[in-house]
């Protein structure tokens, strides 16, 4: 049998990462392809198609689209080529309302429409590519509107401008790398559904937030706004800008009685600054600063709810019937969120130690995202690590997480779940998420625990679990 | 905080879906990514503290300004041109590269001054360069048209602003087929030229000033244009309207001056002249938008183009903010209409200062107000609704007084913004004629233009290098 392999570049074509996912998905699926993979020629793509075999021509820029696929015969080529370009045309037809009426091609252009028709609250949600970015928020602070910039890889010096233009203008940027918003009640990126509730959230980080939301949900406690601020605001280079007017915000809203403000300890110098301003608002402000020693995430829940004078209930744990054998000595973690990430490694090297063979990594990190879409819509780059570490001899206990929420894919249980179900170690996942979350947390959970995972609602809660596990085999 | 109304999404279409499905509106922008290489340079431009506040300022300078038509007088008057001096289109060019059609009005301008006996015979005198000079027309406060060849004898508009005084100028339009602006030279184009600047001249001086020092006061070339952009002219290569109106406002002066002894004979043909030309009022609109535009050069930190002109040969554009820099391109070909027998392998490359018309949110960018003519430049009525939205795009403002009825008397887009031309690959839309490429042929057609489009990323270099050393120092 002799396959084919077939790699063409195409210049100046154009198309986001999570449609070119669809795409390539498409076209995996046709008839006599092997693999397929149609995504820009940024570097991470370039490797990745390496790495599938194919070789991609150097001239390749981030400009071009590569159609890289591999087929069973010369003969299936013509056709494969064919659903590909009808793939890509479906995904780039757009509704067009009144037919003669083309859309808007930059934000500032969209927000003058706007403009015209509503008039007021109009917020701009900016997810370009990185290096392109600021540009477009740019636009947004100039026209006086909050911003999302849920792009990362956007330069810090550019940060720095679009939030210093922000503050002399009274603008809110929530950003760059900001996956997480509630505004008014209103999720954008990534954001779990919650009732409206007495506190307000300034978060410079997006799955920290989120756990929270879901923590305080769960016991009760709704939020009207969240407001992610981005992981560097608090650094000592962008100095706040973004949590001041955050926090002024919600100092503003009557409907809010209790601040907190998740962040990693900010930079000393900041914190000064910040402790200074928040003395100054009327609304009272929980720190929840993570790091070591600190509290985690799940203490600062709970640490609120004490001080809104609300029960700490239990946190949810949904248990296998079975389990896993552990063989292996390591905790592997596997996370899409960043701060889960973290908290997971805190925890874990507080009760083992640090070199200890354990792992956590976070495919949501900028390295793992350019020119590719974020792990919490393309699970495939962890199910692919999830794979590998199960095949690991020293591989003892699995640990995830699930983030459910708007923005995020539609099931990720769907093709988590079955390879879950192939790994015959432990697996402990937190699954971040409401009932109320377009996927169903309790869907979602059933669907888990019936591949024998245990299913926590806290992420700390989780780690702990699997630091437990880990230790039955010593 | 309260709920946003509609947001605004740019990038991933699944962001705009989770929005949606809360049953907020959503307006999708339809991005892409932006012209080649120019990333780094929009990022710079865009931090470039200046930039925001330096084009508001150029956009209302520019709308700020009216255009009042206070004399007519020949050229070595009022530019102080001299024997020998040519004025041209377009950016600076020497004869060694100046195209067919400049060369050939250059050659009917050198025997309208008497340099040679023969236009042909000029070809030698300009190749020696002895005793003649070329500079273009927008460096001595001037227009003009397609070559856009202004000699000392040919008279001038002179328009005014009020406000401050500042006067720019433009020829006396000869009408279309075989004339010197496009390359032709022939012994009935010199005619014509020598009527124009032996008759017509003084008696347009005469009513002008007729018209300027009566109470009514100067004609309001601005108001004229508020006007004509709804009744159908684009005032680019439709001004019809517009000339009717400049007659409506003329003649009684014209023909009053036949009591001060011009000749009756000379009035009515004057009259008849202008009435057949429909194209005789595009050399008022053309001094008005650069009276306009020029309001707003030299503000540094603004990234909207004050000119876009083309010579034949290269298509060059100014910006507010890079001084009198021009930053140029090979002229392209106009896609449209040919006359007769003619065809594109008759065409010359875009020429003619004309573009200060696009420049100003008028001839292409109100092709929607325009659609008599929408097939005569090769294109539909749906076609010219798009291109003025389209305009809207890469433009930083709206002009309150020219508006277009079809669009709900939107105001035309107005002030090209060079980061957003970058930003979109849109490129400005120009409506032109066509000259014939060799000398001496004339006009061979009409149609659509774009410039070329590296000489926006070479604009946004500069911008961006002016923008990182304002913030060194």
């Amino acid at each position: 049998m002799t396959t084919l392999t077939h790699v063409e570049l195409r210049p100046g074509a154009y198309a986001d990462s999570v449609t070119l996912l669809q795409v390539s998905r498409v076209a995996q699926g046709l008839d006599g392809v092997l693999a397929a993979q149609v995504a820009m020629a940024t570097a991470l793509n370039i490797e990745v198609l390496t790495e599938m075999g194919f070789e991609v021509p150097p001239q390749a820029g981030t400009n071009d689209l590569v159609v890289a696929l591999r087929l069973e015969t010369p003969d299936a080529l013509a056709g494969a080529l064919a659903g590909v370009d009808e793939a890509l045309r479906a995904a780039n037809r757009r509704e067009e309302g009144s037919a003669t009426i083309a859309p808007p091609r930059t934000t500032s252009s969209a927000l003058r429409r706007s403009l015209d028709t509503s008039g007021h609250d109009t917020v701009a949600l900016v997810s370009v590519p990185g290096p392109n970015a600021f540009v477009e928020a740019m636009d947004a602070v100039d026209a006086g509107r909050d911003v999302m910039v849920f792009s990362d890889n956007v330069p810090l010096d550019q940060e720095i401008v679009l939030k210093r233009a922000a503050a002399d203008r009274g603008v809110l940027v929530m950003g760059p790398d900001c996956g997480t918003a509630v505004v008014g009640g209103l999720g954008l990126g990534f954001a779990n559904v919650v009732s409206p509730g007495p506190v307000g959230i300034v978060a410079a980080s997006g799955t920290g937030c989120q756990q929270l939301l879901v923590l305080l949900d769960h016991a009760g406690v709704g939020a009207t706004s969240a407001l992610g601020v981005g992981g560097r605001d608090l650094s000592s280079e962008v100095r706040g800008l973004a949590t001041r007017e955050a926090l002024r915000r919600l100092d503003e809203d009557p409907g809010v009685e209790l601040i907190v403000l998740v962040s990693k300890p900010p930079a000393d110098d900041v914190a000064d600054e910040i402790g200074a301003y928040v003395a100054s608002l009327g609304t009272p402000v929980e720190l929840a600063l993570l790091g070591p020693g600190r509290p985690d995430l799940t203490a600062a829940a709970e640490s609120v709810l004490h001080r809104l004078g609300r029960q700490v209930p239990s946190w949810p744990v949904d248990p296998p019937e079975t389990f896993g054998r552990v063989n292996g000595t390591a905790l592997r973690g596997l996370f899409v969120g960043g701060t889960l990430a973290s908290e997971a490694r805190l925890i874990a090297t507080e009760a083992l130690g640090a070199d200890a063979g354990h792992t956590f990594v976070d495919f949501g990190d900028d390295e793992y995202t350019a020119g590719r879409a974020h792990p919490m819509i393309d699970p495939s780059i962890r199910l692919e690590h999830l794979a590998r570490a199960a095949a690991d001899p020293t591989t003892g206990v699995l640990l995830l997480d699930v983030v459910l929420g708007h923005g995020a894919e539609p099931d990720p249980a769907a093709a988590l779940a079955p390879a879950i179900a192939a790994v015959d170690r432990p697996v402990v996942v937190a699954v971040v998420g409401t009932d109320a979350d377009p996927q169903g947390r309790d869907r979602q959970v059933r669907a888990l625990v019936a591949a024998g995972a245990e299913v926590h609602l806290s992420n700390a809660g989780a780690t702990r679990r699997a630091i437990e596990l880990l230790g039955e085999t010593r | 905080m309260t709920t946003p109304q509609t947001v605004v999404n740019v990038g991933a279409d699944l962001l705009a879906d989770a929005v949606a499905d809360q049953a907020v509106a959503v307006t999708r922008v339809d991005w892409r990514p932006p012209m080649d290489g120019t990333a780094t340079d929009l990022a710079t431009v865009a931090a470039d503290p200046r930039r925001r506040a330096a084009n508001d300022r150029a956009l209302a300078a520019m709308l700020g300004v009216t255009a009042t038509l206070v004399d007519v007088v020949p050229a070595a008057e009022a530019l102080g041109l001299e024997p020998g001096q040519f004025l041209h289109a377009g950016p600076p060019i020497g004869w060694d590269r100046a195209s067919g059609p400049l060369r050939g009005a250059l050659m009917g301008g050198a025997a309208l001054e008497g340099l040679v006996a023969d236009p042909e015979d000029a070809v030698a005198l300009f190749e020696s360069g002895r005793g003649v000079s070329l500079e273009p027309c927008h460096h001595r406060g001037a227009v003009g048209p397609m070559a856009g060849v202004v000699t000392p004898s040919m008279w001038v508009f002179v328009l005014e602003d009020p406000a401050t005084g500042r006067r720019t100028h433009c020829t006396l339009n000869e009408g279309l087929g075989k004339v010197l602006r496009y390359g032709a030279y022939s012994p009935e184009v010199l005619t014509r030229l020598r009527w124009m600047g032996d008759v017509l001249g003084p008696l347009l001086q005469r009513a002008v000033r007729t018209v300027r020092d009566s109470e009514a006061g100067p004609v309001d070339v601005t108001g004229i244009l508020t006007q004509m952009l709804q009744m159908g002219d684009e005032a680019h290569n439709r001004n019809r309207a517009g000339t009717l109106m400049l007659l409506r406002d003329l003649s009684p002066a014209m023909v009053a001056s036949v009591d001060a002894g011009a000749a009756a004979s000379d009035v009515a043909e004057a009259l008849r002249f202008i009435g057949g030309n429909d194209h005789f009022f595009l050399n008022l609109a053309m001094p008005a938008c650069k009276l306009a535009l020029d309001a707003a050069r030299g503000i540094e930190g603004s990234t909207m183009v004050v000119a876009m002109a083309r010579n034949g040969t290269d298509f060059g554009i100014q910006v507010a903010g890079t001084g009198d820099e021009w930053f140029t391109g090979p002229a392209q070909l106009a896609d449209g209409l040919y006359l007769g027998d003619y065809g594109p392998e008759d065409a010359n490359p875009d020429i003619g200062d004309s573009a200060i018309t696009e420049t100003a949110g008028i001839g292409g960018f109100a092709m929607a107000t325009a659609p008599a003519i929408v097939r005569f430049v090769g294109g539909s009525v749906p076609d010219a609704l798009a291109t003025t939205r389209r305009m809207h795009e890469i433009t930083l403002g709206e002009n309150p007084r020219w508006s277009v009825p079809v669009l709900e008397f939107q105001g035309t887009p107005t002030g090209i913004d060079v980061t957003r031309v970058c930003r979109t690959g849109i490129l400005p839309q120009i409506n032109t004629g066509m000259a014939g490429k060799l000398a001496g042929v004339g006009q061979v057609g009409a149609g659509l233009v774009t410039p070329p489009a590296e000489i926006f990323p070479k604009a946004l270099a500069r911008l961006a290098e002016l923008a990182a050393g304002s913030r060194r120092t």
